[in-house]
């Protein structure tokens, strides 16, 4: 893996004012993030793993801190389109068809009518949704919808993709199909994937690199590099290395509960 | 005797609906199309056998069959007022309280300020009485038809302003932040983003301005008018106890109340399917 | 509110002022003007006629000595805003509300029909809504009625209710009030029985795993979850019987009463007359929703649903 860091951020803090007094929402936050890595944030609610996400988007600005996204600060990087963000929700606009939602991206960025067209058959296949393109988005399930919202991420081919929570709202056996495709996707296009949870199996059998956060102030308490080959089928989850990992990742959630 | 008949048509038609409704198709378009025809067949039946029967008089109430002859004779009349009240006075001042409404909906937009302060104070415009600045509309721009399109054009003013206003609010945090994550600036985030999701709200209030612009446009006649016009038909012909006239009028009031909000519907309803309210029809 | 919420409010309101304001000049230069050179000023161009050529404003800029004068007029096209206040203030509280000059009298006149006629709507309303909702004949033969009434101009009918009750002798508050019921009766009925639908499938079942009877589904359920929806009626429900009762005072030849008002200074040249009683409509229709979004507010509040309202 190539060793050059894409996203760096250096001793972030953010607070935010509320009706009930400031919430330190960031603490000292440091971490580098490889180019071609899947590094996944896991922690409770609070714990800031959102809002480090959009930090490194540049939908929330730090009060303190460094943090850079290829060299730009994160509102040069939003600006010049250098990634994908994949909310919680599909987010798709039920007056668009799902070819048309795809296209969204494209047509405010300017690409031409054939470069679009291509590019939208060619992301739709990449999530397995050929054949759906003229449908609506209230006519599929929510994984289906979901997929299409990854499709739209990847779309302008930027080169990291940010995603929040992704699969939190679709149940246990869609997800596990989402995550294998998910894998499958990173393994042929090599970007670089942000990816929140709070669910630790989907952190230890997805990412490169485990960063797990506690709340009150938000911040890291263990950076774990996974072991794990990069071809994972679903029952490396049984292995040994795996459920160690997942202790590990258990352990540092712990241990962030106890400093309350 | 006449009361006798009368109960008896209200028995038969409550009857048949009754069967109709709690049949096994009464769900069917058909059917939920029937069901108050007969209804109203059977008011207009029991009208017809009372007030002839009981020989009321046609100055108290006219029979239906009275009030169809005279729709049928007076044609040209009823079309001239429709002209003159409908397509001049309250299509003008819908199509200019609309735009006007649009442009401030969309000025206001650009500042969360104004919006906050637009949708109270526009709300309560709204609930008040604005018919009555008729008398004012009417010295000022003269009894012609351009005085009910100033009237009707304020009071479908606030409503449509009050829905844009809030419609070009709904779109999520979340959608919002998608359109920031594309660096789309104002205006791609409005044409492809808010315009679309306010729709929705932008026909609620346009379909309540429906029936305002024709009540407008009709009670600001009583304030003065030319010799033509639904209101001014109807005031005059109240004056000379020509009461099926007046009922023929209240039929194209209907007729035409009915037909605009269905216009406005089915442009909604093409343009808004995605909406879950429109996609549960 | 808060006062934060407020402000934005008061300046739009503000801002409204300032163009009545601005507005006053251009549209009574030419009567001030008029006016002017028969009080002995020398006007550009002197001819009444040819100033008509002329717009408001730039008359006013030929003339600037009449700007002043625009805001002073006895009978302006267009009063300024301080004028209406004076008018206002000394028929509201300068006479006795007894008196036929008197705002105070007209408004209970006015607003005596309204509330009567809401009164009226209202439970007439709420009964048919009931009806309609367990009722399934009812619901198929009323309910397409109900609905495409509300895109009927009602209000058309009024005169014409004002007649027919004075033929059979009855006259006064009663026909307005008939004409205000009919005008609440129709968004109750709607608002209503969309209410008493609210609860869903899952709210319903829990009620029958209960086996409660149609009773107690309509007193703990039905009920309670329509008050959303009866609010949200009600308080388009009065602003239309007050428009019902005005409507129902033009064509009568009334003597009291906000419509009766705005005719009669519409008819002998006394503007500020009509503008007084729009005015007085106005902050009226404001007060009684006013009043019913304060009970609304209260009562959900009550019923734990306060937070949405």
């Amino acid at each position: 893996m190539n060793e050059t860091p894409v996203i760096t951020a250096k001793n972030l803090d953010l607070t935010f004012e509320t009706n009930d007094g400031p919430v330190h929402a960031l603490k000292d936050v440091s971490l580098n993030i490889n180019k071609g890595e899947f590094i996944s944030f896991i922690g409770p609610s609070g714990c800031g793993k959102t809002t480090f996400l959009r930090c490194i988007a540049g939908l929330e600005t730090p009060t303190a801190g460094e943090i850079s996204v290829n060299g730009m600060s994160p509102d040069e990087a939003r600006r010049s389109r250098a990634y994908g963000y994949v909310f919680q929700a599909a987010g798709l606009y039920p007056w668009r068809t799902i070819g048309g939602n795809i296209r969204l991206p494209l047509e405010i960025m300017g690409f031409s009518k054939a470069e679009q067209h291509e590019r939208v058959n060619r992301v739709m296949d990449l999530v397995d949704l050929g054949g759906f393109e003229k449908r609506f988005p209230w006519q599929l399930s929510g994984g289906m919808q979901q997929r299409a919202s990854i499709a739209r991420a990847l779309a302008f081919d930027a080169d990291i993709l940010l995603m929040d929570e992704p699969f939190g709202a679709l149940d246990e056996i869609v997800r596990d199909h989402l995550n294998e495709q998910l894998l499958k996707l990173w393994a042929r296009t090599e970007k670089t994937i942000g990816f929140v949870t709070h669910s630790i199996p989907e952190a230890v059998y997805l990412s490169t690199k485990i960063v797990v956060m506690s709340p009150r102030p938000g911040r890291i308490t263990d950076v774990i590099n996974s072991p794990l080959p990069k071809d994972r089928p679903l029952d490396i989850r049984d292995s040994p290395e795996f459920i160690k990992i997942a202790h590990r990742v258990r352990d540092g959630l712990r241990a962030g509960h106890v400093d309350d | 005797m006449a009361l006798i008949i009368a109960l008896s048509i209200w028995a038969t038609g409550w009857w048949i609906n009754a069967q109709l409704a709690n049949g096994p198709q009464s769900d069917s378009r058909t059917i939920s199309l029937i069901i108050p025809i007969i209804f109203g067949a059977t008011i207009i039946a029991i009208w017809q056998v009372l007030v002839t029967m009981l020989g009321i008089s046609p100055i108290i109430l006219p029979p239906p069959s009275s009030i169809a002859v005279r729709f049928a004779n007076e044609i040209p009349i009823l079309w001239a007022d429709f002209e003159q009240t409908i397509l001049k006075g309250a299509m003008t001042g819908y199509v200019v309280g609309m735009i006007a409404a649009f442009a401030v909906a969309l000025l206001a937009d650009r500042s969360e300020f104004l919006t906050k302060g637009i949708l109270p104070v526009g709300a309560f415009m709204a609930a008040l009485p604005i018919v009555g600045t008729a008398p004012i509309f009417v010295k000022w721009l003269g009894s012609d038809w351009q005085s009910k399109a100033a009237v009707v054009g304020v009071m479908v003013f606030f409503p449509i302003l009050v829905n844009t206003v809030a419609g070009l609010k709904v779109s999520s945090m979340m959608q919002r932040d998608l359109m920031r994550t594309y660096g789309a600036g104002y205006w791609p985030t409005l044409l492809k983003l808010r315009l679309p999701a306010a729709l929705p709200f932008m026909f609620n209030g346009l379909k309540i301005a429906t029936t305002l612009a024709l009540i407008g446009a009709i009670v600001a006649e009583f304030f003065g008018s030319p010799t033509v016009g639904m209101g001014f038909r109807i005031s005059t012909s109240v004056g000379q106890l020509a009461l099926d006239m007046v009922w023929a009028e209240i039929v194209v009031a209907a007729l035409a109340g009915s037909a605009f909000y269905g216009i406005i519907a089915t442009i909604e309803k093409r343009m808004t399917f995605w909406h879950p309210s429109q996609r549960e029809k | 509110m808060n006062i934060k919420g407020i402000i934005p409010a008061l300046v739009v309101v503000v801002i409204i002022f300032v163009i009545w304001t601005a507005a006053v000049i251009p549209m009574n230069a030419h009567l001030t003007a008029d006016q002017a050179q028969r009080d002995g000023f020398i006007m550009t161009p002197e001819a009444p006629r040819d100033r008509q050529e002329f717009l408001g404003l730039t008359l006013a800029i030929k003339n600037p000595e009449i700007i002043t004068m625009t805001y002073t007029l006895v009978r302006p096209r267009l009063p300024s805003p301080h004028q209406v206040a004076i008018e206002m203030y000394e028929t509201i509280f300068t006479k006795a509300p007894t008196s036929r000059r008197s705002l105070v009298y007209h408004a209970w006149v006015t607003l005596s029909a309204t509330l009567l006629g809401f009164v009226i709507g209202t439970t007439l309303g709420i009964l048919l809504a009931v009806g309609i909702v367990y009722n399934r004949t009812m619901d198929k033969s009323v309910m397409p009625w109900a609905i495409t009434s509300q895109t009927i101009p009602i209000l058309a009918l009024a005169p014409m209710i004002i007649v027919i009750l004075g033929a059979i002798g009855i006259q006064g508050l009663l026909p307005k009030s008939i004409i205000s019921a009919y005008l609440s009766f129709f968004p109750v009925v709607v608002g209503m029985v969309k209410g008493l639908r609210s609860p869903d499938g899952m709210q319903l079942d829990l009620l029958r795993t209960y086996s409660a009877n149609a009773n107690q589904g309509f007193w703990k359920l039905r009920l309670p979850a329509s008050m959303p929806y009866l609010f949200a009626s009600l308080k388009i429900g009065i602003s239309a019987a007050l428009v019902g009762a005005i409507v129902g005072e033009l064509p009568t030849g009334a003597r009291a009463g906000f419509g009766a008002r705005m005719l009669v200074g519409d008819q002998y040249g006394q503007p500020m007359v009509t503008w007084a009683a729009l005015f007085g409509a106005a902050i009226t229709a404001a007060l009684l929703v006013a009043i019913l979004s304060f009970i609304e507010r209260r009562t959900l509040a009550r019923m734990g649903m306060g937070a949405t309202a």
